[in-house]
């Protein structure tokens, strides 16, 4: 490409920077590479970079090595188990009760999700019944938990974009539902405030006027949201169109949850095998045509406003009752009956020092968590202890879609689709 | 205190700045005012043509008195600075004036602007995030910045649980930084090995020192944030704390091999 | 989840078309089958042919003490009926192979190196067996159930041998 000559007339008006423009030679700099006989052109320039596990924007220590050639990415191997913490080994170790926090800290934007999956799994195998205003209390818990995750992951994905200010504005939505934990369990994050058999503690009072506000704000927080990136050139530059990946294909890599419904899939364990009450609730499954980020993107968007809609429905409907099973065997006593009652006593006793015993079996507890399918297999021996419990972690089965994902397009789409993907690395490596 | 008051010659004490400045030194030491104002006045009318020895001390005095004065300044028990002198004066200046030896100035620069390396682990990592939201605002403290890269950082906030695959990572990290540099093992599984004692996980003290360790699981934003102030205070309080010395880490600086 | 008769028609067809098949149970409204090791990769294409065509899970169980010991668990699942399903297989230790799914199911590549990693069990035809979560030259496997927890001793007064003595406290050097 040479620079078109000047004719004479126009070089005598044109300014200084613009004769110097002539002098530049727009040949490229370097000759062709030879093609050498049997060898691939296109391997001479490939360059493997590793995007280590210190990264801004690997949301975690994800370790990623990219092959690149140019901008555009040709292949990515992730390496994982930078925060492996041995939580399924741990769990084998203690009692059934006290393995509720061990495994609450596994996927650490959805700690009730996890202890809902374990504990669903104990109860199966224990055959104990929850009563409904534990189960009501935990789904309310869980959708808090569920709109808590997407705004987490909102503020992080839209700062890797660009829109910081979005950091802001989730976190604060974030710090309300925070307060709503305290204020039910005391803990802000990792709460184990569900427990086998039903929910430690019942609502204090306050909670459900603080909900409901809380159920006023939030569709209006999450519609200015929508408003501030859907139509925003950026994000739409970025997120439309991008790394698309087709639904037969993400059900062959085993993914569920937000990325399965963008490609148009609507499988969502709530509806499809209702868990916990949830076929008590009215509400829609949020669905993509393409499959690309922006879908995904979408997707969480609208589940947020789902949710808000599940609980909203579930504090109008809670039932008056127990909140936790009655079964003393399992669940411990109210203080006040220690002071009177001998056997009362004595299964404090025993819950708290050796913990129930579960009959012998194996059992598989899925149910949907912010990022897919969620399972817990527990097998017991017959003793106090688990034998063995493995959490199928959605992100961990998630993360192998990425390079199929990923692949063909530019290093700035890999980053995108690392923050749609939503990966959370304490689920990955458990 | 003894206020000396010239009577300039030929100038009325009963007018405009004059009689002002007397009220000044009159409030000082008030009981000669009255008789020193009376014999000015007696003798202002006497003496009009005579004004060429006009002390200039007297005038500076006078002048600063009155800026005092005007100023605002004290005017019941203590002395305006413009007559103190010898070690009051070094009192009164000391008082009001910041003096400091050249660490301590650096000691609180550092202090009031750490700049922290993002690196969140695990569900640490969150409530990190948390301080940097609008409730618990880090940026309050200055300590807004935190940086990508360790060689733009001296605060290395370790949060989460640090498993064997990563310590030698984090170790590298923390030897990219460059000095002055400190440490926070935020949590209870860097610290120790939290809820978590397996296999699998190392606590922090083992390949690193930590300056500050912050206990919680996760911590609330507000306990970070304690324990970041405390880091604040060590580092003011004490510039040169020796912590090469006392963790015995020399030479943990970062040598890249001669090609 | 088929109910028991459904379950014991499929291991009846897994049978006939020539899979070993163990053993069916039926537990807590959850339908499982136990194979033969050898003919597992078949197993699940028949399976999948008979609509279970989703891998929502592989994973891996050690039996100690009771041989044959590591147990390697898929979970299938039918999205058009809603059923799922359970194929469990189970090797000795001192020959801990498998034929991998991989091929087939690609959703298993992650998640078979997991057992290998955790349990020992080597899946042949796999295409990148390596450690996953420990660091690729950890000796061991951890998940076994004869591997110890390991982890920090709790130091209390009575075993807190550097009390009084610095030089003895294991400390940061270099």
């Amino acid at each position: 490409m040479s620079p078109e000559e000047p004719t004479a007339g126009a070089a005598a008006t044109l300014s200084a920077y613009r004769r110097r423009e002539e002098s530049i030679t727009l040949a490229p700099l370097h000759e062709p590479l030879p093609a050498s006989a049997g060898a691939d052109e296109a391997s001479h320039e490939l360059l493997t970079l590793n995007m280590g596990p210190h990264h801004p924007a690997t949301h975690g220590v994800l370790r990623l090595l990219v092959t690149l050639q140019g901008e555009v990415v040709r292949e990515i191997k992730p390496i994982i188990g930078y925060v492996h913490t041995g939580i399924e080994k741990t769990a084998e170790d203690k009692s059934y009760w006290k393995v509720i926090p061990v495994v609450e800290r596994m996927d650490y934007l959805a700690y009730y999700f996890n202890s809902m999956a374990y504990i669903g799994a104990v109860e199966t195998l224990l055959e104990v019944t929850v009563p409904a205003r534990a189960q009501y209390l935990r789904v309310i818990h869980m959708e808090l938990n569920r709109i808590m995750s997407h705004l987490v992951w909102l503020g992080t994905s839209a700062l890797d974009l660009g829109a910081i200010s979005m950091f802001w504005y989730c976190f604060r939505e974030r710090e309300t539902i925070l307060d709503l934990f305290e204020y039910s369990s005391g803990q802000r994050m990792h709460t184990r405030y569900f427990q086998v058999g039903g929910v430690i503690e019942d609502i204090p009072a306050g909670w459900a006027q603080k909900l409901r506000r809380f159920i006023k704000l939030m569709p209006t927080r999450a519609e200015q949201y929508g408003d501030l990136l859907n139509r925003n050139e950026i994000v739409l530059q970025r997120l439309r169109g991008t790394c698309p990946l087709d639904a037969a294909s993400l059900l062959a890599l085993g993914v569920t949850g937000p990325l399965l419904r963008a490609a148009g899939t609507p499988w969502d364990l709530r509806k499809a095998a209702p868990y916990c009450r949830y076929e008590d609730f009215h509400f829609k499954i949020p669905v993509g045509t393409v499959g690309d980020n922006y879908d995904r993107y979408a997707v969480r968007l609208a589940e947020i406003h789902e949710s808000v809609k599940i609980i909203e429905q579930a504090l109008d409907g809670l039932p008056e009752g127990p909140h936790i099973t009655e079964d003393r065997k399992v669940a411990l006593p109210p203080r006040h009956e220690l002071a009177t009652s001998m056997e009362a006593l004595i299964h404090h006793f025993k819950l708290v020092t050796e913990g129930f015993r579960v009959p012998p079996g194996e059992v598989y507890f899925p149910i949907e968590s912010p990022r897919g399918e969620l399972g817990c297999f527990v097998r017991s021996d017959g003793s106090s202890k688990p034998a063995r419990v493995h959490m199928r972690d959605p992100s961990f089965v998630n993360l192998q879609a990425f390079s199929k994902m990923a692949e063909g397009s530019y290093l700035a789409d890999l980053i995108a689709t690392l923050a749609m993907l939503d990966p959370v690395l304490g689920g990955i490596d458990r | 205190m003894e206020i000396r008051r010239e009577r300039l010659g030929g100038v009325p004490d009963g007018a405009g700045a004059s009689g002002v400045s007397t009220g000044a030194s009159g409030s000082g030491a008030g009981d000669a005012g009255a008789d020193t104002e009376s014999a000015g006045g007696e003798s202002a009318l006497g003496a009009g043509s005579a004004a060429a020895a006009i002390d200039g001390e007297a005038l500076r005095v006078r002048r600063l008195n009155s800026r005092q004065l005007l100023r605002g300044g004290d005017l019941e028990g203590r002395t305006p600075p413009a007559s103190m002198d010898g070690a009051d004066l070094e009192r009164y200046v000391q008082e009001r004036v910041l003096t400091t030896t050249l660490e301590k100035a650096a000691a609180w620069a550092r202090s009031n602007s750490f700049f922290p390396a993002t690196f969140g682990l695990a569900c640490c990592a969150i409530e990190m995030m948390s301080i940097v939201a609008a409730r618990v605002d880090v940026a309050r403290f200055g300590f807004e910045a935190f940086r990508a890269s360790p060689r733009q950082a001296d605060l290395l906030i370790l949060s989460g649980r640090v498993s064997i695959k990563m310590a030698p990572v984090v170790r590298r990290i923390y030897d990219q930084m460059l000095e002055p540099k400190w440490a926070i093992s935020m949590g209870a599984c860097c610290s120790s090995m939290g809820v978590f004692n397996n296999y699998a996980l190392v606590p922090s003290d083992k390949f690193m020192p930590v300056d500050v360790h912050v206990p919680g699981c996760p911590p609330r934003p507000e306990a970070l944030m304690h324990g970041i102030l405390k880091l604040r205070k060590m580092v003011q309080d004490d510039p040169d704390m020796g912590w090469r010395e006392r963790y015995g880490a020399i030479g943990t600086e970062e040598t890249l091999p001669s090609a | 989840m088929p109910d028991a008769t459904g379950l014991e028609l499929i291991a009846q067809e897994l049978r006939e078309t020539g899979h070993g098949v163990l053993d069916t149970l039926f537990f807590r409204d959850r339908a499982s089958i136990v194979v033969d090791p050898a003919d597992i990769r078949s197993a699940l294409a028949h399976l999948r042919g008979r609509g279970y065509a989703f891998l929502a899970s592989v994973h891996g169980v050690d039996y100690h003490p009771v041989e044959p010991r590591l147990g390697v668990l898929y979970e299938l699942l039918d999205m058009t009926r809603v059923d799922r399903l359970t194929v469990k297989l189970r090797v000795a230790s001192q020959a801990p192979e498998v034929e991998s799914v991989t091929p087939d199911w690609p959703t298993a590549n992650h998640q078979e190196r997991e057992i290998y990693d955790m349990f020992g069990v080597v899946f042949r035809g796999h295409p990148d067996l390596r450690r996953i979560l420990m660091p690729e030259d950890y000796e061991g496997h951890p998940q076994r159930r004869d591997f110890p927890i390991g982890g920090e001793p709790v130091i209390f007064t009575h075993n807190d041998l550097a009390r009084n003595d610095p030089a003895a406290r294991e400390g940061v050097r270099g």
